[in-house]
């Protein structure tokens, strides 16, 4: 358990660094980089993201994922541009989007929770199914004609500051969350769960409920982030967020949250989130095409596993041969490697 | 383990009859030969992706990159064609050859870096399509630019088949042969059921996880090599998406997601079941919009149905017991 919480650390610092780097390489790569006006614009494209990065971490904590969060928010979109279309207006048409995003959860939650079924198959189910209700639901069309104070909450800063408004919702939810996760009995439930779900459930954690809870937080941020996504281009379509939750599950996995479930935490996934938008600003100052920046993010994702595998070995066989050389402290039970399910 | 096979194959085959009466009785043109084969041509691409998932899926694994595989395949055979760089046997070997690199690429991830198969296809379905937007770089390759031999392929008939029927059971019967006949195929079976118990037989899970990832990629660069010539104009969006009718037909065809049951051939039907869906909705004059929300509803309804049928065979087996 130390020998985890110290890797994490690790781990944490090891972002920060790269982070630093990053920083430093972009500064050199252009002179606007570090300005006010470049921050604004690399924090404010990976907003949506990062929302949803929250609750898929505490989803994969709990040992089970989320694939079809990216849907969920162009149907968020689609909804909301239908509803606009038709006359409702957004204080009402808002809260709809935010309830069939808890819908959604709930529907992903109680097929993985009530019956059993493996949360890759259901969300992969999901995923097509809400991208499908979304191209049922608005058609080929793009809605747009969307209010200017609705459109100005999506690439507006707040007045006199840097700070764009969708930052500050992410600060806000990852402020709660991390602090919920960290430093309160429900957290402990979430990691206990994503250890050893049998031994959890035998020690009165409500299992059931409290994946079907993950699921729908994950439904309901995930709407959000399509309101987001909306207000920031200014145009509702059903194909908004499409191919957004392999940027979501890298930030993650390269936030140290181990795919497996049981470990991980929120400001590794924060420090990720940060690294992925500013390499992806300083690609594009780089002038680097955007085939090459999704291919760096594949890689990256795969990197982020195949890294701490790699070291979680390596250290495993310092130990042993640290034991071997000094048997009187008795050689570390052995852990066979895990082998992807 | 195998009645619940069985079952899911048969039902599967009624639901079909079933379904092919309805569209029938609605619209008359769906038993013509232009329009079956229409079908069965376009199945039949996805059953040979299928196939190889299926694979996959029975070691308990997935790979998400099918799409992306069959993608760059179909682009770059087309573009070889296009530029007469090689003949058109050579440029489709060439083609199945890159698509078993690029599996043999994902087995190495899963089985030697220990990547589990969800991230690793993840990724590498993002790197292999990233690599077929660099290679067309906004081109497209159109119908007249491609030889007529390779077009040809998709309109050829063997005895009044279809050419793409023809490969597609052949490759779903060696398939089948070598799953239920030869010792690769038990292992399959067994690393999929039971990881653990595999091991203690002394069964390498890795090298078997390795070789349907390979397997999988072969059969994914068939299918693109397929898909080339059937669509003719190819750009780097090629196969997008396909992925989930892919994954859905294994499912549906009673491929258990956990692992260590079902069959190849059920895989297949469940190619047909989605592309007789899709052509039921052309022919109703249904919106294609609600297309991908039933092919996701598909995916839920079956995998529902496999743990209630797992459940029920349990309880069965405990009350003989």
């Amino acid at each position: 358990m130390m020998n985890g919480t110290r890797a994490l650390a690790r781990w944490e610092v090891l972002l920060t660094v790269i982070l630093l780097v990053l920083v430093w390489l972009g500064a050199r790569l252009s002179p606007v980089f570090l300005s006010a006006q470049n921050f604004a614009n690399l924090t404010v494209a990976e907003m949506e993201i990062a929302i949803i990065a929250i609750p898929m971490t505490l989803i994969i904590i709990a040992g089970e994922i989320d694939l079809s969060v990216e849907s969920m928010a162009g149907l968020s979109s689609a909804v909301l541009g239908f509803l606009w279309a038709a006359g409702v207006p957004l204080a009402v048409g808002i809260p709809a989007v935010l309830a069939v995003g808890v819908l959604g959860g709930l529907l992903n939650g109680i097929l993985v929770t009530r019956a059993g079924l493996p949360s890759l198959v259901v969300t992969l189910g999901t995923l097509a199914l809400f991208r499908g209700l979304a191209s049922v639901v608005l058609g080929p069309r793009a809605i747009s004609n969307f209010p200017p104070a609705f459109t100005a909450f999506g690439f507006g800063n707040v007045p006199g500051t840097p700070v764009p408004w969708p930052l500050v919702v992410f600060a806000l939810l990852a402020g709660v969350v991390a602090l919920g996760l960290h430093r309160t009995w429900l957290g402990r439930q979430v990691f206990a769960v994503g250890k050893n779900q049998a031994a959890a459930r035998y020690s009165g954690v409500p299992v059931v409920r409290l994946k079907t809870a993950l699921f729908m937080l994950s439904g309901v941020l995930s709407a959000l982030a399509g309101v987001i996504l909306t207000s920031r281009l200014s145009s509702a379509r059903s194909d908004a967020g499409t191919g957004m939750t392999l940027a979501v599950v890298t930030a993650v996995l390269l936030g140290g949250v181990n795919i497996f479930g049981g470990s991980g935490t929120i400001p590794g996934v924060v420090l990720a989130v940060f690294t992925l938008a500013v390499l992806q600003n300083a690609l594009r100052l780089a002038d680097v095409s955007t085939e090459l920046q999704s291919i760096s993010v594949g890689l990256l994702l795969i990197v982020s596993v195949v890294v701490p595998n790699l070291a979680r070995q390596l250290a495993r066989a310092l130990q042993h041969a640290r034991a071997e050389r000094n048997p009187t402290r008795g050689a570390p039970e052995r852990v066979p490697p895990y082998t992807p399910a | 383990m195998s009645r619940l096979g069985r079952q899911r194959e048969l039902s599967l085959v009624i639901v079909m009859l079933a379904l092919g009466g309805f569209v029938f009785a609605q619209a008359p043109q769906f038993l013509s030969a232009s329009n079956l084969s229409q079908v069965a041509i376009l199945a039949a691409i996805i059953a040979i992706a299928a196939t190889g998932q299926a694979l996959v899926v029975l070691t308990r694994n997935v790979d998400l990159s099918v799409d992306a595989m069959i993608g760059v395949v179909a682009f770059s055979v087309a573009d070889i064609l296009r530029l007469h760089a090689l003949s058109v046997p050579l440029a489709m070997a060439y083609g199945v050859a890159l698509g078993l690199a690029l599996g043999i690429v994902n087995g190495v991830i899963v089985s030697v870096f220990r990547v589990p198969a969800i991230v690793a296809t993840l990724g590498t379905m993002s790197v292999y399509r990233g690599f077929t937007f660099l290679l067309a770089g906004g081109r497209q390759v159109s119908l007249s630019d491609l030889p007529p031999e390779y077009i040809n392929l998709a309109r050829a008939s063997v005895l009044g088949v279809p050419l793409y029927v023809v490969l597609a059971v052949v490759v779903v019967a060696i398939a089948s042969l070598l799953l239920q006949q030869t010792r690769f195929g038990r292992q399959v079976y067994a690393v999929g059921s039971n990881p653990e118990a595999a091991a203690i037989l002394g069964i390498r899970s890795r090298l078997v996880g390795f070789l349907v990832f390979a397997v999988c990629g072969m059969l994914a660069g068939a299918a693109g090599v397929l898909w080339g010539a059937r669509f003719g104009t190819i750009n780097a969006t090629a196969a997008s998406g396909v992925v989930l009718q892919v994954v859905a037909a294994v499912v549906v065809g009673g491929v258990n997601i956990f692992g260590g049951s079902g069959t190849v051939y059920g895989a297949a039907l469940g190619a047909l079941f989605l592309g007789l869906i899709a052509n039921a909705l052309t022919l109703l004059h249904l919106s294609q919009f609600w297309l991908q929300a039933i092919y996701g509803g598909v995916i839920l309804v079956a995998v529902a149905a496999d743990a209630v049928i797992v459940r029920r065979l349990q309880r069965a087996a405990a009350v003989r017991a």
